[in-house]
């Protein structure tokens, strides 16, 4: 793949907190159209990446490099014009509590697109049916279960038509049934608007799923980047110790 | 022992100077986005802040003045000054009691619920969601509650001048026995409109601060439903201390 393919480009970016290395010297590239997951154990410094990635965490230094714009500089309102082009899907859907599952699909397209209100409440039934959550609009989130929150999170977020998604654990809390579910969503999402995406999770079983490419971080660093072949038939000890849960842990708990 | 005395208070002086610098900053933010307010939102938050404020605002002034009334008129009686009694009342309340016990209300009811909704939107990651959906936060949370405050504070303070001069009249005629005549003509010989406009222009400033400490510890509350009680505590407690020393520079200002 060529430079001009890559919409975030990372290199060298150092995040500390105080003394705490949480992210050191890491290089990450995102292609155009591509799912990239981010793996690692809790506390890796998973999310973190996504954070800076979208500008809600300044990096302590390095380049961050997001369609062709190098962001690590940016104000608040330079990242607010960039953010139109992104959405992100939180862990815990972050779902506006005092909006109704319409009124958070909408709350994107009323900011930052000049539609009438019937043209939001088509495109409003029209992602929640993509999500496979038609006539839920007047339900308000606390009557979802974990995974409507979480295709509702999604239906919202691409509702800003955005060139770059990112998902952090968004199967987690989800039963297997439901992981499977979100995983293949992911998939649909991306080959059918071929949006590129960064997927941060420790769920190796969604992974395989909805991924293109993996990068595993440990202990701050990315330890390996590949494709999900590449990286299921990694010769490398930690790479193996995360696919294989039951040895991270035993390993957790002897360093511990 | 000495040496981390000294410690412990030096980290306290910084994190106050730390606090103070935030809450100044956010003030002058919200200052500068007054124009960016949503109309619909700040009649909806004028409603829920101000409007449903005005039974509690009224039975306490109410009460207020009674007592009040109470204290001075057999007083006066027997100093032969039952005539002053009225303008007494009613220049004691429209320019401290009123304005401050409002002050001191709406802060326990109002600030603590502005700092309950957003320290929970803070902890759910829905004001991240807000930032990334290029919403900023001090536009559509701080801002319009700040306004509907500060417009709503001498709305509800002209409501309790009235119903704490009733109180005070209902006290003083039929406990003290003095004339409905003698009352209201002390008012009109001693009380002033300005003493009321006065009033109104300190409720309108601890409307600001109610509005600024509420939304600045909801959104530095901690983690967890812990932080976000503490930071309810914290902003009853802050905003009443800051209503009782402002007070103070405010009467210098305005009445002496």
């Amino acid at each position: 793949m060529t430079e001009q393919e890559k919409i975030i480009q990372v290199r060298k970016l150092k995040i500390a907190f105080g003394d705490k290395l949480v992210l050191n010297e890491i290089d990450l590239d995102l292609y155009c159209g591509e799912t990239l997951a981010v793996i690692g154990p809790s506390g890796s410094g998973k999310s973190t990446i996504l954070k800076v990635l979208t500008g809600l965490l300044p990096p302590t230094s390095g380049s961050i490099i997001i369609a062709g714009n190098e962001v690590s500089g940016y104000d608040e309102n330079q990242w607010d014009e960039l953010r139109r082009q992104m959405g992100v899907v939180f862990q815990y859907s972050a779902l506006f509590d005092f909006l109704t599952v319409g009124e958070n699909v909408a709350f994107g397209l009323r900011r930052h697109f000049h539609l009438t209100e019937e043209d939001i409440q088509k495109k409003v039934a029209l992602l929640l049916q993509l999500v496979g959550l038609p006539d839920t609009e007047k339900l308000w989130p606390a009557e979802l279960s974990g995974g409507m929150k979480k295709r509702v999170g999604l239906a919202r977020a691409l509702a800003m038509r955005p060139e770059i998604l990112f998902y952090d654990e968004p199967t987690s809390g989800l039963d297997p049934v439901m992981t499977m579910t979100i995983s293949r969503l992911i998939r649909k999402t991306q080959q059918r608007l071929g949006v590129s995406s960064l997927l941060v999770t420790h769920d190796m079983e969604s992974v395989f799923v909805a991924a293109d490419r993996i990068a595993v971080l440990y202990d701050g660093k990315i330890v390996q980047i590949g494709t999900v072949e590449e990286i299921k038939h990694s010769s490398n000890p930690v790479v193996q110790a995360f696919i294989n849960g039951q040895e991270l842990e035993r390993e957790e708990e002897d360093g511990q | 022992m000495l040496k981390r005395t000294c410690e412990l208070l030096g980290k306290k002086i910084l994190n106050g100077c730390a606090a103070t610098g935030r809450i100044t900053l956010l003030t002058g933010e919200t200052l500068r986005r007054l124009g960016t307010a949503d109309g619909k939102e700040v009649l909806r938050q004028m409603a829920l802040l101000g409007a449903d404020s005005l039974p509690i605002v009224m039975m306490t002034i109410l009460c207020t003045g009674m007592v009040f009334s109470v204290q001075t008129a057999k007083e006066f009686v027997r100093f032969g000054a039952a005539s002053s009694v009225g303008g007494i009342v009613a220049i004691a309340m429209a320019r401290e009691l009123v304005p401050v016990l409002t002050g001191v209300v709406v802060a326990g009811r109002i600030g603590a619920a502005i700092a309950a909704e957003l320290g929970t939107m803070k902890v759910t990651e829905q004001i991240d969601a807000l930032r990334v959906m290029a919403a900023n936060p001090v536009s559509y949370l701080v801002v319009p509650r700040f306004i509907a405050i500060v417009l709503m504070m001498p709305v509800l303070v002209v409501f309790a001048n009235l119903v704490g001069n009733i109180g005070g009249w209902v006290v003083a005629h039929y406990y003290a026995g003095i004339s409905t005549f003698a009352y209201e003509n002390s008012i009109k010989v001693l009380a002033e409109t300005y003493d009321i406009i006065g009033g109104m222009i300190k409720s309108s400033v601890f409307g600001g601060i109610i509005a600024i400490v509420g939304c600045y510890k909801g959104i530095h509350a901690g983690h967890g439903a812990e932080g976000v009680g503490l930071a309810t505590t914290a902003s009853v407690v802050m905003s009443i201390i800051l209503i009782f020393i402002t007070n103070y520079f405010l009467s210098i200002l305005l009445f002496v």
